[in-house]
């Protein structure tokens, strides 16, 4: 099984990236890499990441999280986070990113959040 | 008393990581720490590895990583060692400051430094880095 499932759905012009698995050095963390370079190649930029199915993240993780965010935002795009799990929330914490990203508990609200 | 200790030695590839994880954990279990504790060691194990296996061993195969666990009366103890050209922590920058916090890199040491109670760094006579970090039970 790979250590990190990324499975795409489309909620009207925002693109959503529902995430089981761990974001960590290697496969985890190009997986996700992947997924958003191609989503910009596609020109989605408007991308929503579930992360209630990430359990663990490492700081390798983290960096891709903030790679993802400085590319999308290059291309005028918007990434936001859904669905932290306390674990990677203390994190974004301690690392002072809960400030640089948008983080939302309900996917509603997220989605209406894009408009 | 007698100390229970394990040693694993690993060649630096990316696997190694989650390798030495799950040996640590099933070290961590047997030495009963608390589940918060146990997290936070994996935590710091992962990143200390990665470490060694990206920026000392330069992911060279022919050079090892070698694991030392130790379960001390009052904590435990690990300490990861590599075979690269020897590692300052000094050098790495606070990757809370405000010029820092969009880097995608440089947060594994202060991941370690915050889930530890205690990482020290050694540069031993033989070559190589060794970290030694203390989990207080």
């Amino acid at each position: 099984m790979a250590e990190l499932n990324i499975a795409e759905r489309q909620a009207g012009d925002v693109t959503v990236l529902d995430m089981n698995g761990k974001i960590t050095i290697g496969e985890g963390s190009v997986a996700l890499r992947t997924a958003i370079r191609r989503l910009l190649e596609e020109g989605k930029k408007r991308i929503l990441l579930n992360l209630a199915g990430v359990g663990y993240i490492d700081s390798s993780g983290i960096g891709e999280l903030v790679s993802s965010y400085t590319a999308i935002n290059k291309e005028n795009g918007q990434l936001k986070l859904l669905n932290l799990t306390q674990k990677l929330q203390d994190l974004l914490t301690i690392t002072k990113l809960l400030t640089v990203f948008d983080v939302y508990e309900s996917e509603p609200e997220a989605l209406n959040s894009f408009k | 008393m007698t100390v229970e200790t394990t040693e694993l030695s690993l060649p630096s590839r990316i696997e190694t990581v989650a390798e030495a994880a799950s040996a640590v954990a099933e070290f961590v279990t047997r030495s009963g720490v608390s589940d918060d504790a146990a997290f936070g060691i994996d935590m710091a194990v992962r990143e200390a590895v990665t470490n060694a296996v990206v920026h000392g061993n330069r992911q060279n195969e022919d050079k090892l990583v070698a694991i030392v666990l130790k379960n001390l009366p009052d904590a435990v103890e690990i300490s990861v060692h590599d075979q690269g050209p020897g590692f300052n922590p000094n050098e790495v920058p606070d990757p809370t400051a405000e010029e820092n916090i969009l880097k995608t890199s440089g947060r594994g040491i202060f991941f370690m430094r915050s889930f530890m109670d205690e990482v020290d760094w050694f540069l031993p006579p033989e070559g190589g880095t060794t970290v030694r970090m203390l989990k207080r039970r």
